[in-house]
Protein backbone atom coordinates (compact mmCIF):
# COMPACT_ATOMS: atom_id res chain seq x y z
CA UNK A 1 0.00 0.00 0.00
CA UNK A 2 2.85 2.33 0.97
CA UNK A 3 4.52 1.63 -2.34
CA UNK A 4 1.37 2.64 -4.17
CA UNK A 5 1.14 5.87 -2.20
CA UNK A 6 4.77 6.69 -2.92
CA UNK A 7 4.28 5.89 -6.60
CA UNK A 8 1.22 8.16 -6.70
CA UNK A 9 3.17 10.99 -4.98
CA UNK A 10 6.05 10.51 -7.40
CA UNK A 11 3.83 10.61 -10.50
CA UNK A 12 1.97 13.63 -9.15
CA UNK A 13 5.22 15.47 -8.42
CA UNK A 14 6.65 14.59 -11.83
CA UNK A 15 3.49 15.73 -13.55
CA UNK A 16 3.46 19.02 -11.59
CA UNK A 17 7.08 19.67 -12.48
CA UNK A 18 6.46 19.04 -16.18
CA UNK A 19 3.36 21.23 -16.11
CA UNK A 20 5.20 24.01 -14.31
CA UNK A 21 8.07 23.79 -16.79
CA UNK A 22 5.67 24.08 -19.71
CA UNK A 23 3.99 27.01 -18.09
CA UNK A 24 7.33 28.71 -17.58
CA UNK A 25 8.33 28.04 -21.18
CA UNK A 26 5.13 29.64 -22.42
CA UNK A 27 5.74 32.84 -20.55
CA UNK A 28 6.49 35.76 -22.83
CA UNK A 29 10.01 37.13 -22.86
CA UNK A 30 10.32 39.95 -20.38
CA UNK A 31 11.09 42.72 -22.92
CA UNK A 32 11.37 43.21 -26.69
CA UNK A 33 14.58 41.72 -28.05
CA UNK A 34 17.02 44.14 -29.64
CA UNK A 35 16.77 44.13 -33.45
CA UNK A 36 19.66 42.55 -35.31
CA UNK A 37 22.09 44.47 -37.51
CA UNK A 38 20.40 43.00 -40.60
CA UNK A 39 17.03 44.32 -39.49
CA UNK A 40 18.51 47.75 -38.81
CA UNK A 41 20.34 47.80 -42.14
CA UNK A 42 17.21 46.75 -44.02
CA UNK A 43 15.64 50.05 -42.93
CA UNK A 44 18.88 52.05 -43.04
CA UNK A 45 19.49 51.24 -46.71
CA UNK A 46 16.18 52.92 -47.55
CA UNK A 47 17.44 56.15 -46.00
CA UNK A 48 20.25 58.49 -46.97
CA UNK A 49 22.72 60.34 -44.81
CA UNK A 50 21.55 63.97 -44.53
CA UNK A 51 25.12 65.20 -44.12
CA UNK A 52 27.16 63.24 -46.66
CA UNK A 53 25.12 63.31 -49.85
CA UNK A 54 24.17 60.20 -51.82
CA UNK A 55 25.35 57.80 -49.14
CA UNK A 56 22.85 55.25 -47.86
CA UNK A 57 22.72 55.07 -44.08
CA UNK A 58 23.65 51.37 -43.94
CA UNK A 59 27.09 51.97 -45.47
CA UNK A 60 27.77 55.47 -44.19
CA UNK A 61 30.91 55.41 -42.02
CA UNK A 62 30.46 58.69 -40.11
CA UNK A 63 29.66 59.02 -36.43
CA UNK A 64 26.45 60.84 -37.29
CA UNK A 65 25.24 57.87 -39.35
CA UNK A 66 26.16 55.47 -36.55
CA UNK A 67 23.90 57.55 -34.29
CA UNK A 68 21.07 57.39 -36.80
CA UNK A 69 21.47 53.62 -37.12
CA UNK A 70 21.22 53.30 -33.35
CA UNK A 71 18.12 55.49 -33.51
CA UNK A 72 16.64 53.09 -36.08
CA UNK A 73 17.46 50.17 -33.77
CA UNK A 74 15.76 51.99 -30.90
CA UNK A 75 12.64 52.68 -32.95
CA UNK A 76 12.48 49.07 -34.23
CA UNK A 77 12.77 47.83 -30.64
CA UNK A 78 9.82 50.05 -29.77
CA UNK A 79 7.83 48.26 -32.47
CA UNK A 80 7.93 50.94 -35.17
CA UNK A 81 7.51 49.82 -38.78
CA UNK A 82 9.98 50.74 -41.53
CA UNK A 83 7.49 53.24 -42.97
CA UNK A 84 6.98 54.91 -39.60
CA UNK A 85 10.73 55.25 -39.18
CA UNK A 86 11.12 56.71 -42.67
CA UNK A 87 8.37 59.24 -42.00
CA UNK A 88 10.01 60.16 -38.69
CA UNK A 89 13.38 60.66 -40.40
CA UNK A 90 11.82 62.81 -43.13
CA UNK A 91 10.14 64.99 -40.50
CA UNK A 92 13.33 65.35 -38.50
CA UNK A 93 15.91 65.75 -41.26
CA UNK A 94 13.95 66.68 -44.37
CA UNK A 95 12.82 64.79 -47.46
CA UNK A 96 16.37 64.49 -48.76
CA UNK A 97 16.97 61.52 -46.42
CA UNK A 98 14.46 59.49 -48.43
CA UNK A 99 15.63 57.36 -51.34
CA UNK A 100 12.61 58.46 -53.41
CA UNK A 101 11.00 61.90 -53.12
CA UNK A 102 7.48 61.87 -51.65
CA UNK A 103 4.79 62.41 -54.28
CA UNK A 104 3.65 65.90 -53.32
CA UNK A 105 4.08 69.42 -54.66
CA UNK A 106 6.54 69.74 -57.52
CA UNK A 107 7.84 66.23 -56.76
CA UNK A 108 4.84 64.95 -58.72
CA UNK A 109 6.67 65.97 -61.88
CA UNK A 110 9.30 63.32 -61.17
CA UNK A 111 6.62 60.65 -61.36
CA UNK A 112 4.49 62.16 -64.14
CA UNK A 113 7.01 63.42 -66.70
CA UNK A 114 8.88 60.18 -67.51
CA UNK A 115 5.76 58.13 -68.40
CA UNK A 116 4.30 61.11 -70.28
CA UNK A 117 7.54 61.59 -72.22
CA UNK A 118 7.56 57.87 -73.00
CA UNK A 119 3.97 57.93 -74.27
CA UNK A 120 4.71 61.03 -76.35
CA UNK A 121 7.74 59.32 -77.84
CA UNK A 122 5.66 56.23 -78.72
CA UNK A 123 3.03 58.46 -80.35
CA UNK A 124 5.62 60.38 -82.38
CA UNK A 125 7.27 57.15 -83.52
CA UNK A 126 3.89 55.71 -84.49
CA UNK A 127 3.12 58.79 -86.58
CA UNK A 128 6.55 58.75 -88.19
CA UNK A 129 6.30 55.07 -89.14
CA UNK A 130 2.81 55.59 -90.48
CA UNK A 131 3.97 58.52 -92.62
CA UNK A 132 6.89 56.51 -94.00
CA UNK A 133 4.67 53.56 -94.97
CA UNK A 134 1.88 55.53 -96.67
CA UNK A 135 3.02 57.13 -99.95
CA UNK A 136 2.22 60.82 -100.03
CA UNK A 137 -0.49 61.63 -102.56
CA UNK A 138 0.46 64.18 -105.17
CA UNK A 139 -0.82 67.60 -104.21
CA UNK A 140 -3.56 68.69 -106.60
CA UNK A 141 -2.78 71.96 -108.24
CA UNK A 142 -5.65 74.30 -109.02
CA UNK A 143 -6.21 74.48 -112.73
CA UNK A 144 -6.23 78.25 -112.58
CA UNK A 145 -2.71 78.17 -111.13
CA UNK A 146 -1.43 75.94 -113.95
CA UNK A 147 0.27 77.65 -116.87
CA UNK A 148 -1.98 77.96 -119.83
CA UNK A 149 -0.16 76.74 -122.97
CA UNK A 150 -1.81 79.55 -124.90
CA UNK A 151 -0.40 82.11 -122.47
CA UNK A 152 3.00 80.48 -122.67
CA UNK A 153 2.97 80.76 -126.46
CA UNK A 154 1.97 84.37 -126.25
CA UNK A 155 4.95 85.14 -124.00
CA UNK A 156 7.25 83.26 -126.31
CA UNK A 157 5.91 85.24 -129.22
CA UNK A 158 6.49 88.52 -127.42
CA UNK A 159 10.08 87.54 -126.53
CA UNK A 160 10.75 86.55 -130.10
CA UNK A 161 9.36 89.86 -131.34
CA UNK A 162 11.53 91.79 -128.96
CA UNK A 163 14.57 89.79 -130.01
CA UNK A 164 13.82 90.46 -133.63
CA UNK A 165 13.69 94.20 -132.94
CA UNK A 166 17.22 94.00 -131.57
CA UNK B 1 -21.10 91.58 -128.61
CA UNK B 2 -17.99 89.46 -129.07
CA UNK B 3 -17.95 86.13 -127.31
CA UNK B 4 -14.81 84.40 -126.11
CA UNK B 5 -14.41 81.40 -128.33
CA UNK B 6 -13.04 79.10 -125.53
CA UNK B 7 -16.00 79.82 -123.26
CA UNK B 8 -18.41 79.43 -126.08
CA UNK B 9 -16.98 76.16 -127.29
CA UNK B 10 -16.43 74.40 -123.91
CA UNK B 11 -18.99 75.65 -121.39
CA UNK B 12 -19.46 72.20 -119.75
CA UNK B 13 -15.73 71.55 -119.22
CA UNK B 14 -15.00 74.90 -117.55
CA UNK B 15 -17.73 74.69 -114.87
CA UNK B 16 -16.48 71.55 -112.99
CA UNK B 17 -12.94 72.92 -113.09
CA UNK B 18 -14.04 76.12 -111.37
CA UNK B 19 -15.91 74.08 -108.76
CA UNK B 20 -12.79 72.01 -108.01
CA UNK B 21 -10.73 75.16 -107.66
CA UNK B 22 -13.23 76.66 -105.27
CA UNK B 23 -13.28 73.47 -103.19
CA UNK B 24 -9.49 73.38 -102.97
CA UNK B 25 -9.34 77.01 -101.95
CA UNK B 26 -11.96 76.41 -99.27
CA UNK B 27 -9.99 73.40 -97.96
CA UNK B 28 -6.70 75.28 -97.70
CA UNK B 29 -8.41 78.27 -96.12
CA UNK B 30 -10.03 75.95 -93.54
CA UNK B 31 -6.69 74.33 -92.73
CA UNK B 32 -5.08 77.72 -92.22
CA UNK B 33 -7.77 79.08 -89.92
CA UNK B 34 -8.04 75.97 -87.69
CA UNK B 35 -5.69 76.31 -84.68
CA UNK B 36 -3.26 73.43 -84.08
CA UNK B 37 -4.22 72.72 -80.47
CA UNK B 38 -1.85 69.79 -80.19
CA UNK B 39 1.12 71.92 -81.15
CA UNK B 40 0.04 74.80 -78.93
CA UNK B 41 -0.33 72.47 -75.94
CA UNK B 42 3.02 70.82 -76.63
CA UNK B 43 4.80 74.19 -76.76
CA UNK B 44 3.02 75.40 -73.65
CA UNK B 45 3.99 72.21 -71.82
CA UNK B 46 7.60 72.57 -72.93
CA UNK B 47 7.67 76.22 -71.84
CA UNK B 48 6.20 75.30 -68.45
CA UNK B 49 8.77 72.54 -67.97
CA UNK B 50 11.64 74.85 -68.89
CA UNK B 51 10.26 77.46 -66.49
CA UNK B 52 10.17 74.96 -63.63
CA UNK B 53 13.67 73.75 -64.51
CA UNK B 54 15.10 77.28 -64.50
CA UNK B 55 13.30 78.08 -61.26
CA UNK B 56 14.74 74.94 -59.61
CA UNK B 57 18.27 75.76 -60.81
CA UNK B 58 17.94 79.38 -59.70
CA UNK B 59 16.66 78.24 -56.31
CA UNK B 60 19.57 75.85 -55.89
CA UNK B 61 22.18 78.35 -56.98
CA UNK B 62 20.75 81.12 -54.81
CA UNK B 63 23.57 82.68 -52.79
CA UNK B 64 23.47 82.46 -48.99
CA UNK B 65 21.89 85.33 -47.09
CA UNK B 66 24.39 88.12 -46.65
CA UNK B 67 24.99 90.83 -44.08
CA UNK B 68 22.52 93.71 -44.39
CA UNK B 69 19.74 91.59 -45.85
CA UNK B 70 16.61 90.74 -43.87
CA UNK B 71 17.15 87.43 -42.10
CA UNK B 72 14.70 84.70 -43.11
CA UNK B 73 11.96 84.30 -40.55
CA UNK B 74 11.97 80.99 -38.70
CA UNK B 75 10.32 79.23 -35.85
CA UNK B 76 12.28 77.06 -33.41
CA UNK B 77 10.65 74.71 -30.94
CA UNK B 78 13.09 73.96 -28.16
CA UNK B 79 13.71 70.55 -26.60
CA UNK B 80 11.66 71.66 -23.59
CA UNK B 81 8.72 72.69 -25.78
CA UNK B 82 9.05 76.48 -25.94
CA UNK B 83 8.60 78.19 -29.27
CA UNK B 84 10.63 81.11 -30.61
CA UNK B 85 9.84 83.00 -33.79
CA UNK B 86 12.36 85.46 -35.16
CA UNK B 87 9.71 88.02 -36.12
CA UNK B 88 8.55 88.07 -32.47
CA UNK B 89 12.05 89.03 -31.32
CA UNK B 90 12.27 92.44 -33.04
CA UNK B 91 14.09 94.95 -30.86
CA UNK B 92 16.50 92.31 -29.60
CA UNK B 93 19.74 90.98 -30.99
CA UNK B 94 19.36 87.31 -31.89
CA UNK B 95 22.35 84.97 -31.92
CA UNK B 96 21.44 81.86 -33.90
CA UNK B 97 23.97 79.04 -33.65
CA UNK B 98 23.80 75.85 -35.74
CA UNK B 99 25.52 72.87 -34.16
CA UNK B 100 25.44 69.07 -33.88
CA UNK B 101 26.52 66.65 -31.18
CA UNK B 102 28.69 64.73 -33.66
CA UNK B 103 30.50 67.91 -34.72
CA UNK B 104 33.88 68.21 -33.04
CA UNK B 105 34.51 71.90 -33.95
CA UNK B 106 31.16 72.72 -32.30
CA UNK B 107 32.61 71.57 -28.99
CA UNK B 108 35.31 74.25 -29.23
CA UNK B 109 32.80 77.09 -28.99
CA UNK B 110 30.09 75.47 -26.84
CA UNK B 111 31.45 76.72 -23.50
CA UNK B 112 32.21 80.21 -24.89
CA UNK B 113 28.70 80.56 -26.30
CA UNK B 114 27.25 79.59 -22.94
CA UNK B 115 29.54 82.10 -21.20
CA UNK B 116 28.43 84.80 -23.64
CA UNK B 117 24.78 83.94 -22.97
CA UNK B 118 25.41 84.23 -19.23
CA UNK B 119 27.01 87.62 -19.85
CA UNK B 120 24.16 89.08 -21.94
CA UNK B 121 21.19 87.35 -20.32
CA UNK B 122 20.67 89.90 -17.46
CA UNK B 123 20.32 92.80 -19.92
CA UNK B 124 17.54 91.05 -21.82
CA UNK B 125 18.69 92.66 -25.07
CA UNK B 126 20.25 89.55 -26.58
CA UNK B 127 18.58 86.20 -27.28
CA UNK B 128 20.69 83.12 -27.89
CA UNK B 129 19.12 80.28 -29.88
CA UNK B 130 20.76 76.96 -30.72
CA UNK B 131 19.55 74.85 -33.62
CA UNK B 132 20.68 71.22 -33.53
CA UNK B 133 21.29 70.33 -37.16
CA UNK B 134 20.67 66.72 -38.29
CA UNK B 135 21.11 65.40 -34.80
CA UNK B 136 19.27 62.92 -32.62
CA UNK B 137 17.46 64.39 -29.64
CA UNK B 138 19.13 62.00 -27.20
CA UNK B 139 22.63 62.96 -28.34
CA UNK B 140 21.74 66.65 -28.47
CA UNK B 141 20.59 66.60 -24.86
CA UNK B 142 23.71 64.69 -23.82
CA UNK B 143 25.85 67.30 -25.57
CA UNK B 144 24.01 70.17 -23.88
CA UNK B 145 24.44 68.53 -20.51
CA UNK B 146 28.13 67.86 -21.16
CA UNK B 147 28.86 71.51 -22.00
CA UNK B 148 26.37 73.01 -19.56
CA UNK B 149 24.36 74.74 -22.30
CA UNK B 150 21.37 76.53 -20.77
CA UNK B 151 20.21 78.91 -23.53
CA UNK B 152 17.22 77.78 -25.63
CA UNK B 153 18.06 74.96 -28.00
CA UNK B 154 15.94 72.83 -30.28
CA UNK B 155 16.11 70.61 -33.32
CA UNK B 156 16.21 72.17 -36.78
CA UNK B 157 13.19 70.13 -37.81
CA UNK B 158 13.31 69.04 -41.41
CA UNK B 159 16.47 71.20 -41.71
CA UNK B 160 14.10 74.01 -42.62
CA UNK B 161 15.93 76.77 -40.71
CA UNK B 162 19.36 75.81 -42.03
CA UNK B 163 17.95 75.62 -45.56
CA UNK B 164 16.45 79.10 -45.30
CA UNK B 165 19.82 80.45 -44.14
CA UNK B 166 21.55 78.25 -46.77
CA UNK B 167 24.09 76.99 -44.27
CA UNK B 168 27.02 74.99 -45.52
CA UNK B 169 27.70 72.96 -42.37
CA UNK B 170 28.21 73.24 -38.62
CA UNK B 171 29.10 75.18 -36.61
CA UNK B 172 27.72 78.38 -38.11
CA UNK B 173 26.50 81.45 -36.25
CA UNK B 174 24.22 84.20 -37.55
CA UNK B 175 23.66 87.38 -35.56
CA UNK B 176 20.49 89.28 -36.40
CA UNK B 177 20.08 92.91 -35.36
CA UNK B 178 17.14 94.59 -33.65
CA UNK B 179 15.48 95.27 -37.03
CA UNK B 180 15.60 91.67 -38.18
CA UNK B 181 18.52 92.22 -40.54
CA UNK B 182 21.50 89.96 -40.68
CA UNK B 183 24.39 91.78 -39.02
CA UNK B 184 27.13 89.17 -38.64
CA UNK B 185 27.97 85.72 -40.00
CA UNK B 186 30.50 83.27 -38.61
CA UNK B 187 31.04 80.11 -40.66
CA UNK B 188 33.49 78.50 -38.25
CA UNK B 189 33.70 78.08 -34.48
CA UNK B 190 34.28 81.10 -32.28
CA UNK B 191 37.72 80.92 -30.73
CA UNK B 192 36.97 82.82 -27.52
CA UNK B 193 34.37 84.65 -25.49
CA UNK B 194 36.00 87.94 -26.52
CA UNK B 195 35.45 87.12 -30.17
CA UNK B 196 31.74 86.53 -29.51
CA UNK B 197 31.44 89.75 -27.55
CA UNK B 198 33.28 91.71 -30.23
CA UNK B 199 30.68 90.46 -32.70
CA UNK B 200 27.64 91.29 -30.56
CA UNK B 201 28.64 94.58 -28.86
CA UNK B 202 28.84 96.73 -32.03
CA UNK B 203 25.35 95.56 -33.01
CA UNK B 204 23.99 96.42 -29.57
CA UNK B 205 25.54 99.88 -29.79
CA UNK B 206 23.83 100.75 -33.07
Amino acid sequence: MNRRIWLFVFVLTAFSLVATGQALAQEPTPGPSLPSDDQVNAVARQLYCPVCENTPLDVCPTQACAEWRSLIREKLAQGWSADQIKTYFAQQYGDRVLAAPPARGLNWLVYVIPPLAFLLGVFLLYRAFKAWRTPQPAQPVPASAAIDPADEDEYEKKIEEELRKL
Amino acid sequence: MPVDSSDALMPDAAAPQAQEDAQLENQTAGQKSRPHWGRILAWLGLAALLGILFWAIWNQQRPPVSVGQPAPDFSLTTFDGNQYRLSDLRGKVVVLNFWASWCKPCEQEAADLEAAWQHYQPSGNVVFLGAAWTDTEKKSLEYMQKFGVTYPNGPDLGTRISQSFRTTGVPETYIIDQNGKLAYIKLSPFQSLEEIRSAIDPILEK
